[in-house]
This record gives structure tokens, sequence and C-alpha cells, in this order.
């Protein structure tokens, strides 16, 4: 009993599989809320707040979004690619 | 430690944690926190938008809350602080831009959603 529950309670994610997953799951999650957040904020295409979103407003965060993403796959890639060719890490952000 | 983590995690006293259990006070605990955020953000785009940086103190005709507020209309008021929103009244003006933030937020998160599944799809 007590190599069980002190097993469990030390290595919660390793030993039961069910919540490795739901741990997963769930920092997915957020990982994609704490980007909608972001994303609003940055976003913001609207200088007075009116009775309801028009779809010029309504385009400008969704195009938004889709630079938002481009410019962090782009930074991601860029990255990785000077990563190769200049190994240290402080070299390729001198660039 | 045990006995605490039992009793806060439907452990019963036994000292086994339940997971079925755990998982559902930390969707509960991850909700809160998104709610949070979500007041957080909107509260400060509402204030900027609807109210501005006062340079002194709000005047009568900008507390949002006092009984009749924001009805007489304060004469010169406006022009001696950063611009309200385009209504008289701060109230609805705080009110349709947390009604727009919903708005905003929901695209957001319908775009970017589509755009994953989009990125899946192509992988």
């Amino acid at each position: 009993m007590d190599s069980s529950s002190s097993s469990s309670a030390a290595g919660l994610g390793a030993v039961d599989p069910q919540l490795q997953h739901f741990i997963e799951v769930e920092t997915q999650k957020q990982r994609f809320q704490q980007l909608v957040h972001q994303m609003t904020e940055l976003c913001w295409c609207m200088d007075k707040p009116g009775p309801k979103l028009d779809s010029r407003a309504e385009a400008c965060f969704v195009n938004c979004v889709e630079r938002f993403i481009d410019t962090s796959q782009f930074i991601l890639n860029r990255l990785e690619q000077t990563q190769k060719s200049k190994p240290v890490f402080s070299e390729s952000l001198s660039d | 430690m045990e006995g605490g983590f039992g009793s806060d995690f439907g452990g019963s006293g036994s000292g086994k944690l339940d997971p079925g259990l755990i998982m559902e006070q930390v969707k509960v605990q991850i909700a809160v926190a998104n709610a949070q955020e979500l007041l957080q953000r909107m509260t400060d785009k509402c204030f900027r938008k609807c109210i501005g940086k006062p340079g002194g103190s709000l005047d009568n005709s900008e507390q949002p809350g006092r009984p009749g507020a924001g009805v007489r209309a304060v004469p010169g008021a406006a022009k001696s602080r950063a611009e309200p929103c385009a209504p008289p009244l701060p109230q609805k003006c705080i009110a349709m831009c947390m009604d727009r933030y919903m708005d905003a937020w929901n695209t957001v998160s319908r775009a970017y959603n589509s755009r994953l599944q989009r990125e899946r799809a192509n992988m």
C-alpha cells in the first residue's frame, strides 16, 4: 500500500497512463486558450466598440490570427535553420 | 502529506489518489484560471476604450456604477481628458465593449481552430 501510494504521488503521470493523457490534453487546451487570449488583445481591430462586430472587424481579426500563426511558424523554422548551421544558441541570436 | 492530498483529491482517507476526481478538480481550476484571464484582459481593454487614461480623478459623469452616473451631461468634461467612447454613457460603452470582446474572442478562437485543423490536414 505504501509503495503504490508513494509512487503514484511521486510520479503521477508516469504511473497512470490515463492521467498522463489527461495532462497532455489539458496542456494543449491551455496553450490554445492562452493564444486566443493573447491574439484577441494583440489583434484588437476595433477603435470604438459598436453594437455588433461588423464584417470588416471580423475579417481583420481572422487575418490577424492567420498572420500571427504564419509569423510564429516562420520564426520557429528560421530559428531551427540557424541553429543547425550555428549550433551555439547565442551566436544565432546575434545574426 | 498523504492525508492532505487524500482529503483534497478524494482519497477518502485511504491514502490512494483517485485519478477521476483529480482530473475533475484540475479541469475546474483550469476553467477558473481561464475565466480570470478573460476577465482581466476584458477589463483592461474596456477601461482603455471607454474611460481612457484619466488625467486627474474621475469626475461625476464617469464613475460607473454610481446610481444616475453619466445621465447628466457634464459640459466640457469630455474635452478635459482622454476621449471617452462614442456613446455618452460609459456604462453603455463598457457593456458594448464586453459584448464585442466576447464576439472577438469567439472569432479568434474559431479562426485559430480552423487554422490548426488545416495544419493537421496538411501534415
